[in-house]
């Protein structure tokens, strides 16, 4: 071992299975993705893992590293390193398939569950819809639109720890986002699939979410925004109709 | 009306209720630092709550907001806490009746001197 090396102990193993400790040489510029990625190329071709853009854009190399949920790829080493170690798990509240790689269907079908897609009702007849850059409704989409599903949000949220069936902030962003699309034509169904305690009202605004995001969105303000409109619809109704 | 509908009344009625009670218990404080001046007797609270119609409305607004608010945070947490144990709806039900029971049979107490 050189004085230069550094302790990198991985998580080996499905839901049982343990840290195994590797050691990696320093390098300037080094991100934790750079140090999984010698570990299987140099010193155990077995260890899985999951990437794909390596530049941030893709969302799919996210683990928990030091304890925190993180893109690896966008993580450099010297930010995070303690001492001369680093501890890299998969991400927390989803099933590990094997070892830094987890499932990630629930996620995705939370985000389906959440009625997080689109639905018009313009063909390639019509004129394009017109959106005015300024409005409200444009301005609160934007502000959460850049997701891209990499789930540090979600592995870091306690309350999909406390309640499995909690959609998780990145659905709810995404749900929030398509309730001020002014074209979306489902809004009032999308309503009912976010309300409740399996939705946006079992969130504690404790923030984690927001702080974690890589993209610096803000879950915690879009699920502030979908339990206001949802317990008004519920009591009062809204522009789309009651509860 | 679906669990989900029902549970965003309660998130709303929760939140409606914590702002009355937030005035409620700026209130109940103010009155106590203006009322202990002179001492406190249980003399001194009668003198001041018995027949005074203003004061046992304004208590038992105290306790209706409790009676909503209390149990439904109780209800969540223990579903968050024990979410096997179907405890929740059951005991925070107990403790909105005792609240709501408890709260005013001290609102009459203190309106009536115990006459009643």
């Amino acid at each position: 071992m050189s004085n230069t090396d550094l302790k990198v102990k991985v998580w080996r193993g499905a839901e049982q299975g343990e840290f195994v400790e590797y050691l990696v040489p320093r390098n300037s510029n080094q991100t934790v993705l750079d140090v999984v990625t010698y570990i299987q190329r140099k010193l155990d071709p077995t260890l899985s893992y999951r990437f794909a853009c390596r530049v941030g854009m893709c969302g799919s190399c996210a683990m928990t590293v030091n304890g925190v949920a993180r893109w690896t790829c966008r993580t450099h080493v010297s930010q995070i390193v303690e001492g001369d170690s680093l501890e890299i798990a998969p991400l927390n509240n989803l099933p590990v398939i094997k070892d830094l790689a987890t499932d990630m269907r629930e996620f995705f079908n939370k985000w389906k569950g959440a009625v997080g897609f689109f639905k018009g009702n313009q063909s390639r007849h019509d004129d394009f819809a017109k959106v005015e850059p300024q409005s409200e409704e444009r301005q609160l989409a934007n502000a959460g639109i850049e997701c891209i599903g990499c789930g540090v949000c979600y592995a870091s949220c306690e309350v999909v720890e406390a309640r499995p069936n909690y959609l998780g902030p990145a659905a709810l962003n995404r749900a929030w986002t398509l309730t001020n699309d002014i074209r979306d034509v489902q809004q009032l169904e999308r309503l009912r699939a976010v309300a409740g305690d399996a939705g946006c009202h079992a969130c504690h605004t404790q923030g984690s979410c927001t702080e974690r995001c890589p993209k610096a969105i803000e879950p915690t303000a879009s699920i502030a925004g979908l339990k206001k409109l949802v317990a008004r619809a519920a009591v009062k109704g809204s522009k789309w109709g009651k509860l | 009306m679906s669990a989900a509908v029902m549970q965003a009344k309660l998130w709303y009625a929760q939140r409606i209720s914590a702002m009355i009670l937030g005035i409620c218990v700026a209130i109940h404080l103010v009155i106590i630092f203006y009322a202990i001046r002179g001492g406190l007797t249980a003399q001194e609270i009668l003198g001041r709550t018995q027949g005074n119609l203003t004061f046992a409305f304004f208590y038992e607004t105290f306790v209706l907001a409790c009676f909503v608010h209390a149990p439904i945070g109780v209800a969540n947490i223990l579903q968050e806490t024990l979410p096997k144990s179907g405890i929740a709806k059951p005991a925070s039900w107990l403790l909105a009746i005792s609240i709501l029971t408890l709260g005013t049979t001290a609102v009459i107490g203190v309106y009536s001197g115990g006459a009643l």
